[in-house]
C-alpha cells in the first residue's frame, strides 16, 4: 500500500488510465504547463504531450461542449473544472447534452466523459466560491454522480468512472487534496460506481456522510463512541446511483438515520435519503431522520460565519444522542 | 370477489357504534343505496347504507354487538361465493383487532396486564398515542397494547427502548387467590357503556379537567315572568299554537342578555392562541333521554320570537327522546342551559359543555316569603346558577350578564326591545 495524497491518487488513476487507453486526454484551465491550479495532473503534459494534456481559455461551456463532441466522435475526454462553481456557466453542455442525448438519440451516442474538479466548501472563498452541486447533478437522469471522500476511493472509483461510458460527474474537494491516505496498489485497482462503503461497523445509530461530511460523521462517531455506542458510518462514495440497500439494510439494524451534508439543505441529497428512508423503513425507524447541513444561506466569508454555516462534528454528534433519546 | 361491509365513521367524535338492527336477512339482493342496518353512535341512531350491489352473504356483526370504526359488519357479493375464505383472509387483522386480551393472555412470558402504568402524556389531542413507527411494529409483534405503556421519548413518545422494557419484565407471579366464600362475594350487575356513555364520560371529564369552573348565583323574581308566560299561552291556545315553557323565555333571555355580553357568548382556543367570540347565537338545551342525554341547539335565539322559539325548542326535544336528532342538530352551540327545575331541584352547578365558556343551570320556581315593603308577602322565586370557564369568562364578567339575565326575566317586556 502506497500513502498518497488525494491528488496524487486522482493523478494516479488518470496516468494509469491514460497510458491503458490513446483515446483518453485531459482538458481544462491550467491543466497542463501551470501543471493544474491545485497540482492534481502535475507532470502530465509532460508524460502524455500538449495533444492529450490540453489547456484552455476560460471558457468553461466551450471546452465542455468541446469534449462532449470528442465524446460523441469516440473518444473519452477528462474535463478539470477549476472549481465546480465554474461549471455552472457550462450546464447547458452538462445537462441538457451530455445527460440527454444517448437517450434522445435512442442510443446512437454515448459519453464516455467523465467532469471532474472539486466540490463544496472551500474556506474564505465566499458565496459565489463555495457551491455544492452533488444535488443539482444528481436530479438529471443521465448523469452518473460521484463524490470522494479519500484517497483510495478517488483512485479506485475515477478509474471506473473513465472506464465508463456514461458522463460522469466526478467530485472532489480543494480541502482534501493534500490529504493522505492508503491507496491500493493492486494493479488494476477499480471500485464499483453505486456501491456505497461502511466505514466503521455499529448498532446504535447509522450516519450517512459523503466527501468532506463523511469525516464529520466519523469524528461523531469516535465522540460516541467515547460515551459507549457504536455508531455506524456509510460513505455512500457514488450519489447516483444511490447505493440504497446498504444504508437500508443498516437503518433496519440501528432504527435511527442521521445524514451529514454540507449542501444547503433544501432538496439536497440529503432531503432525498431522509424521504426514501422514511419511505423504505418506515416500520423500523425509532425517531425522526435527522440532518445536519450548512445553514440554508449563501456561504458567508467570515471565518467565524463560515464555521457555523458547516455541518460540524458537534452538530453530528448532537443529532445522534437526539435521536438515540439520550438527552 | 365478496365485498366487505364496515362500519362507518358517521360523526366527527365517533369511535365505535353499536348495531342495533338489521334490515336485511341473509341472501337477500341488496342495492346501493339500500338502508341494511341501523346503527346508534354516540349521537344519534343513523342507517348504514350499502354501497355497491349485491346478495348480502353474511351477518358478520350481532345485533347489539359494539364495533370500532372499520371493523366488519357484513359481507356482500355474489351467490356461491366462498364467505369463509373470505373471512379467513382477513382473520388475521380482524382477530388482533377485536381480542387483543386472549392474545396476550396465550403469551404469558410478554403478558403486559398486570404490572403496566397507563400513560397520560403521551396522548396527542386527538387521541392518538404518540410512539414511533418501530414502537409500534414491536408492539404489534409482541401483542402488546400501546396503550397500557408508558414513553420515555419527547412530549411521552414511546420508543423501541420503552417496548424492551416492557418486554424484559418478568410476567407478574401468579398469587394463588383463596377460595371466596360464597357469602363475601361481591355482586355487581355489568351495564356495558354505551357510545353516548362514552362520549359524556370523555367530554364532561375533559371540561371539568381542563376548564377552571367558578359558580355565580342568583335569585330571580319570577311573577311578572309567571304572568307574561299565561298571557302569552292564552293566545297561544287560542291560535293551536305551541305553548311557551319557562324554559322557553329562560332560553329568549339568555340569548337577548347574550348579544349585550359578547364576552360569555365565546369560546377558549388554546391551539389558535385566542378567545373566539362568536358573531352569532345558537343555545343548546340538555334533554334528557334514556340512558343519557343529548344537547340540542335553537339557532338565532335573538332573532326569534318566543313562539318560533317554542315550537322549534319542543321540536327538537320530541325528537332526541326518540333518537332521531342527526349531529348537525346537536353541534355548534355558544351557550348551554340545562334544567331541571321541573324535577324539584332548586338550585345546582352543571358542567360546561365545550367549547361553550358558560352553563346555566335552571332550578325550580318555588313559592317563598319575601319581604316588601317591610312586609312579609307571598312570592315566586327561581335561582339560575351559571358555571363559567375562567380561562374566558372572569366573575365580574359572569356577574354582570347574570344581572342582565335577571333583569330581563323579571321584566319580560324587555324582552321585546
Amino acid at each position: 500500500m502506497a500513502k498518497l495524497q488525494l491528488r496524487e491518487a486522482i493523478r494516479a488513476a488518470m496516468v494509469e488510465e491514460m497510458a491503458r487507453d490513446g483515446d483518453i486526454f485531459l482538458m481544462g484551465e491550467e491543466v497542463a504547463e501551470y501543471n493544474g491550479a491545485y497540482k492534481v495532473s502535475e507532470g502530465m503534459q509532460d508524460l502524455f504531450g500538449a495533444d492529450r494534456v490540453i489547456d484552455t481559455p476560460i471558457s468553461e461551456n466551450g471546452f465542455a461542449g468541446l469534449g462532449l463532441g470528442a465524446a460523441m466522435s469516440g473518444l473519452r475526454p477528462i474535463i478539470e473544472f477549476m472549481t465546480w462553481n465554474f461549471a455552472f456557466v457550462a450546464m447547458d453542455q452538462i445537462v441538457n447534452n451530455a445527460a440527454k442525448i444517448r437517450y434522445m438519440s435512442g442510443g446512437q451516442f454515448s459519453f464516455p466523459i467523465v467532469f471532474r474538479g472539486p466540490n463544496g466548501a472551500a474556506g474564505q472563498l465566499a458565496a459565489t466560491h463555495n457551491s455544492s452541486v452533488e444535488s443539482v447533478y444528481s436530479c438529471f437522469p443521465g448523469l452518473k454522480v460521484i463524490s470522494i471522500s479519500n484517497p483510495d476511493d478517488a483512485k479506485g472509483l475515477l478509474k471506473s468512472a473513465i472506464r465508463d461510458n456514461d458522463p460522469v460527474v466526478f467530485l472532489e474537494s480543494e480541502f482534501m487534496y493534500g490529504m493522505r491516505g492508503e491507496v491500493s496498489d493492486e494493479e488494476d485497482y477499480l471500485i464499483p460506481i453505486g456501491k456505497a462503503r461502511i466505514a466503521r461497523d455499529g448498532d446504535a445509530v447509522t450516519i450517512v456522510g459523503h466527501n468532506k461530511s463523511y469525516w464529520r460523521a466519523m469524528e461523531a462517531a469516535e465522540m460516541l463512541e467515547v460515551d459507549g455506542y457504536h455508531a455506524e458510518v456509510i460513505d455512500p462514495r457514488t450519489i447516483r446511483p444511490f447505493d440504497w440497500d446498504t444504508v437500508i439494510r443498516s437503518v433496519k439494524k440501528t432504527n435511527r438515520l442521521v445524514i451529514v451534508d454540507e449542501s444547503n439543505p433544501f432538496a439536497s441529497v440529503s432531503s432525498e435519503i431522509a424521504f426514501q428512508i422514511q419511505s423504505r423503513c418506515f416500520d423500523y425507524l425509532d425517531a425522526p431522520v435527522r440532518r445536519v447541513t450548512a445553514k440554508d444561506t449563501p456561504a458567508p466569508y467570515a471565518k467565524n460565519l463560515m464555521t457555523y454555516y458547516l455541518p460540524s462534528a458537534e452538530d453530528t454528534y448532537r443529532a445522534c444522542r437526539d435521536v438515540m433519546y439520550l438527552d | 370477489m365478496p365485498i366487505a361491509v364496515e362500519m362507518p365513521k358517521m360523526t366527527d367524535t365517533m369511535e365505535e357504534g353499536v348495531l342495533i338492527q338489521w334490515n336485511v336477512d341473509e341472501g337477500a339482493q341488496v342495492a346501493a343505496g339500500d338502508i341494511i342496518a341501523q346503527v346508534e353512535t354516540d349521537k344519534a341512531t343513523m342507517d348504514v347504507e350499502a354501497y355497491d350491489d349485491g346478495v348480502l352473504l353474511r351477518r358478520v356483526a350481532a345485533e347489539g354487538e359494539a364495533l370500532s370504526i372499520g371493523a366488519l359488519i357484513a359481507v356482500l357479493g355474489q351467490i356461491g361465493e366462498d364467505v369463509d375464505a373470505f373471512l379467513a383472509g382477513r382473520g388475521k387483522e380482524s382477530a388482533s383487532a377485536s381480542a387483543p386480551s386472549q392474545a396476550v393472555a396465550s403469551d404469558s412470558a410478554s403478558s403486559p396486564t398486570a404490572s403496566a402504568t397507563p400513560a397520560a402524556s403521551n396522548t396527542l389531542s386527538t387521541g392518538r398515542l404518540r410512539a414511533s413507527p418501530l414502537a409500534r411494529r414491536m408492539a404489534k409483534d409482541h401483542g402488546l397494547e400501546l396503550g397500557t405503556l408508558t414513553g420515555s421519548g419527547p412530549k411521552g413518545r414511546i420508543i423501541k427502548r420503552d417496548i424492551e422494557t416492557q418486554l424484559a419484565r418478568p410476567a407478574p407471579a401468579v398469587v394463588p387467590m383463596p377460595e371466596p366464600s360464597r357469602k363475601l362475594v361481591r355482586r355487581y350487575t355489568s351495564v356495558p357503556l354505551t357510545p353516548m356513555r362514552k362520549t359524556i364520560a370523555r367530554r364532561l371529564a375533559a371540561s371539568k379537567y381542563t376548564a377552571p369552573h367558578f359558580y355565580l348565583t342568583v335569585d330571580v323574581a319570577m311573577e311578572r315572568a309567571i304572568e307574561a308566560r299565561r298571557r302569552m299561552n292564552a293566545d297561544a291556545h287560542e291560535h293551536g299554537g305551541t305553548k311557551v315553557s319557562f324554559n322557553d323565555l329562560v332560553t329568549k333571555a339568555c340569548g337577548v342578555a347574550l348579544e349585550q355580553h359578547p364576552a360569555v357568548n365565546s369560546s377558549f382556543n388554546l391551539e389558535d392562541n385566542e378567545i373566539r367570540q362568536h358573531g352569532y347565537v345558537d343555545i343548546g338545551f340538555a334533554v334528557a333521554i334514556d340512558d343519557g342525554l343529548v344537547t340540542p341547539v335553537v339557532r338565532d335565539v335573538p332573532g326569534k320570537g318566543l313562539g318560533a322559539i317554542a315550537t322549534e325548542s319542543a321540536g327538537l326535544a320530541q325528537r332526541a327522546r326518540a333518537r332521531q336528532l342527526q349531529p348537525p342538530e346537536m353541534e355548534g352551540s355558544t351557550f348551554t342551559t340545562s334544567n331541571l327545575g321541573m324535577l324539584g331541584i332548586q338550585e345546582f352547578t352543571a358542567i360546561i359543555n365545550p367549547p361553550n365558556a358558560c352553563i346555566l343551570a335552571i332550578g325550580a320556581i318555588r313559592d317563598v316569603p319575601v319581604v316588601q315593603d317591610g312586609q312579609v308577602v307571598p312570592g315566586k322565586r327561581m335561582k339560575l346558577t351559571l358555571s363559567c370557564d375562567h380561562r374566558v369568562v372572569d366573575g365580574a364578567t359572569g356577574a354582570r350578564y347574570l344581572a342582565s339575565l335577571r333583569r330581563l326575566l323579571e321584566e319580560p317586556l324587555l324582552l321585546l326591545m
